[in-house]
């Protein structure tokens, strides 16, 4: 995903989840485009963490905090249920160790809001099934050999993923993002993890 | 005290200008150590215009072995030379690149020692802010230190001077701001030492600075940092033209100062921007000699170096620095480095270098886990170079990315919200 799609239909679809007021950190916020919407139109705390220089200094200039910071090293750094809503917009995939990702997501936040590609979409399946090759699609755009995306996962397994590591998904959004369009994302509800490219999903520490 | 700048003619070249140098005296300076001096003298240069709200005032903060003047040209420099807006025009040294004052003979002229970060259009623009430079309490380029006439004796202080902190050099800048009419700051920034002040000025007065932009800095010095600093008071000490610091009138300790500042130098470096530059050249020979004299380019640059800096610095000043630095803890009184940090209302830029092995990443990366501990405001980037610490001189460009909107958006909201800007 490049920053020009960052307000993807997932990102719009985020900031209507996230309470007026809250308190949230974004990780792998790119340039800050969901923080200035969480901040400016719903009146929330942002924080920001990204690696990219380019992104961190286009933050910078919004007016945003954004610490270079490696999140296969953790959130050491916040205090447990620091913020109401930690964020993890289509960056599970790119991590190196997506469990402790998560876990400390879980640690630090009430809630997380995870949104990531869906490996089980009908398209992604049909490419590998008929064509025998690693798919290309558009919410996954890369070669296998020079891929960001190292961990791929269907909605079906993040789910499970979510529950072997102490949490739950409270609600669960799965989506297309606009076919052949940059046009407003929409839900599908009828066979989620074949139908939708990418899937929003609300996790919480399982009571 | 002096002619007015002369601006636009010398913007031209993307220069702070003609700078004048400027002098405040206080009086009754009381020191973190408990002593008080009698009179102080500020050496200080101004660059830019403070606005009619008074709210776009930046203080730099300059390390070791800066001085006040920080950017442009000096004005007695410009005077002596007799030049004219017109001879300046287009006239860059290539020195001006480098920002390393001991890069050229000690008598060819030089821009300020941060001069391609300071000027129009430069990341500290002095077409949008005024900026600040004093040097340091202690020091020896124009504010009172060591080297000065203690009035009580009528000789100079020498090691009679106190002991001074890193909050005595702040709390002096504070004063200069007082007598400018300044109530807050924009910003205060400075890199090495200069960061260890512009953080000192974050937790001394959060009230009177809006941001904070901590460059190639630490919020204490570790054992490694301590220990190079105490191999070059060690020379010093140890020549024995030292005197016990009563060398004024006698010799200056030349070697130790020259060792001291060779020793600093290595720190500056980096292991790969050593190889680049010097590799294992010989000067002026094809093979080696089989003797002691100087062979190697690097042998020959260390000397060079430590040479120059003996002829505009001062030994004792150099103790002074150093021991300021180790004292250095931005933690001093509390539990823990987010306990002194905590409720803070700055907001705070941090920067460090992948290859500055003197201030590693790791101590700025300690400093900004802190502060987003207890939820302050912090952006931090690790800026890829070879250059190792002296690379917040040398990269410009890299830095400009960050300090540009950074500043920015400062003084936009300085502007946008009434708090913001305002005296405390």
């Amino acid at each position: 995903m490049s920053p020009a799609d960052l307000l993807r239909g997932d990102l719009r679809l985020i900031t209507g989840i996230v309470p007026e007021g809250a308190r949230v950190l974004d990780l792998g916020c790119g340039d800050g485009s969901l923080m200035v919407h969480l901040r400016d139109e719903r009146g929330c705390t942002v924080r920001g963490i990204e690696l990219d220089h380019a992104d961190i200094a286009t933050a910078i200039g919004h007016g945003l905090s954004v610490v270079e910071a490696d999140l296969d090293e953790g959130l050491a750094a916040y205090p447990d249920a620091s913020f109401d809503v930690v964020v993890l917009s289509q960056t599970l995939q790119v991590v190196r160790k997506p469990a402790l990702v998560l876990r400390e997501m879980l640690r630090v936040g009430t809630r997380g809001v995870v949104s990531f590609p869906n490996f089980g979409h009908w398209r992604v399946r049909g490419y590998l099934a008929f064509r025998g090759r690693m798919p290309v699609s558009r919410s996954i755009p890369y070669s296998w050999y020079d891929t960001p995306n190292i961990h791929h996962t269907t909605i079906s397994d993040f789910r499970d993923f979510v529950a072997a590591n102490g949490g739950e998904v409270e609600r669960e959004i799965p989506l297309v993002t606009g076919g052949w369009s940059v046009a407003e994302a929409r839900h599908v509800w009828i066979w989620p993890n074949l139908l939708a490219d990418t899937a929003v999903a609300v996790v919480r520490q399982a009571r | 005290m002096s002619a007015e700048q002369p601006h636009a003619p010398w913007d031209d070249v993307g220069s702070a200008g003609v700078v004048p140098e400027r002098t405040l005296v206080l009086e009754d300076v009381r020191l973190a150590g408990g002593s008080t001096l009698p009179r102080v003298e500020v050496a200080y240069e101004t660059m830019g215009t403070l606005s009619p709200a008074r709210d776009n005032a930046i203080l730099l903060c300059h390390a070791l072995s800066g001085d006040a003047h920080v950017a442009g040209w000096r004005e007695s420099d410009a005077r002596a030379n007799g030049w004219t807006p017109e001879s300046v025009r287009g006239w860059s040294p290539p020195e001006s690149a480098t920002g390393d004052p001991d890069a050229a003979p000690s008598s060819a002229i030089r821009p300020g020692w941060w001069d391609p970060f300071v000027g129009p259009g430069k990341a500290f623009d002095t077409d949008r802010y005024f900026v600040i430079c004093a040097n340091v309490l202690g020091g020896c380029s124009g504010t009172t230190g060591p080297s000065d006439i203690d009035p009580q004796t009528g000789r100079p202080y020498g090691l009679s001077f106190p002991v001074v902190t890193v909050e005595d050099m702040v709390d002096v800048q504070a004063a200069l701001l007082d007598h400018l009419g300044i109530d807050r700051l924009l910003a205060v920034s400075g890199g090495s030492m200069g960061g260890m002040q512009a953080l000192a000025w974050a937790r001394r007065y959060p009230q009177r600075v809006a941001t904070c932009i901590a460059i190639a800095t630490t919020w204490r010095l570790a054992a490694q940092a301590i220990a190079f600093n105490e191999v070059g008071r060690t020379a010093i000490l140890g020549d024995p033209a030292f005197r016990f610091g009563d060398y004024y009138d006698t010799c200056i300790p030349r070697h130790g100062l020259a060792v001291a500042r060779m020793i600093g130098h290595i720190t500056y470096l980096s292991d790969e921007s050593m190889h680049e530059k010097f590799g294992r050249k010989l000067r002026g020979r094809e093979a080696h000699a089989f003797g002691f004299e100087t062979e190697f380019e690097v042998e020959s640059y260390l000397a060079y170096q430590g040479k120059r800096f003996t002829e505009r610095f001062d030994a004792n000043t150099y103790l002074y620095m150093t021991k300021a630095m180790d004292y250095f803890d931005l933690s001093e009184g509390a539990p823990t480095l987010a306990d002194a940090l905590a409720g803070t209302p700055v907001r705070f830029l941090v920067m460090s270098f992948s290859s500055d092995w003197l201030f590693p990443t790791y101590q700025s990366t300690e400093l900004v886990d802190a502060l987003r501990r207890v939820d302050a405001e912090v952006s931090f980037a690790e800026i890829q170079s070879p250059y190792g610490h002296d690379a917040f001189l040398l990269e410009p460009e890299t830095q400009f990315g960050f300090i540009e909107p950074f500043l920015k958006d400062a003084y936009g909201r300085a502007g946008r919200d009434p708090s913001e800007g305002a005296a405390p």
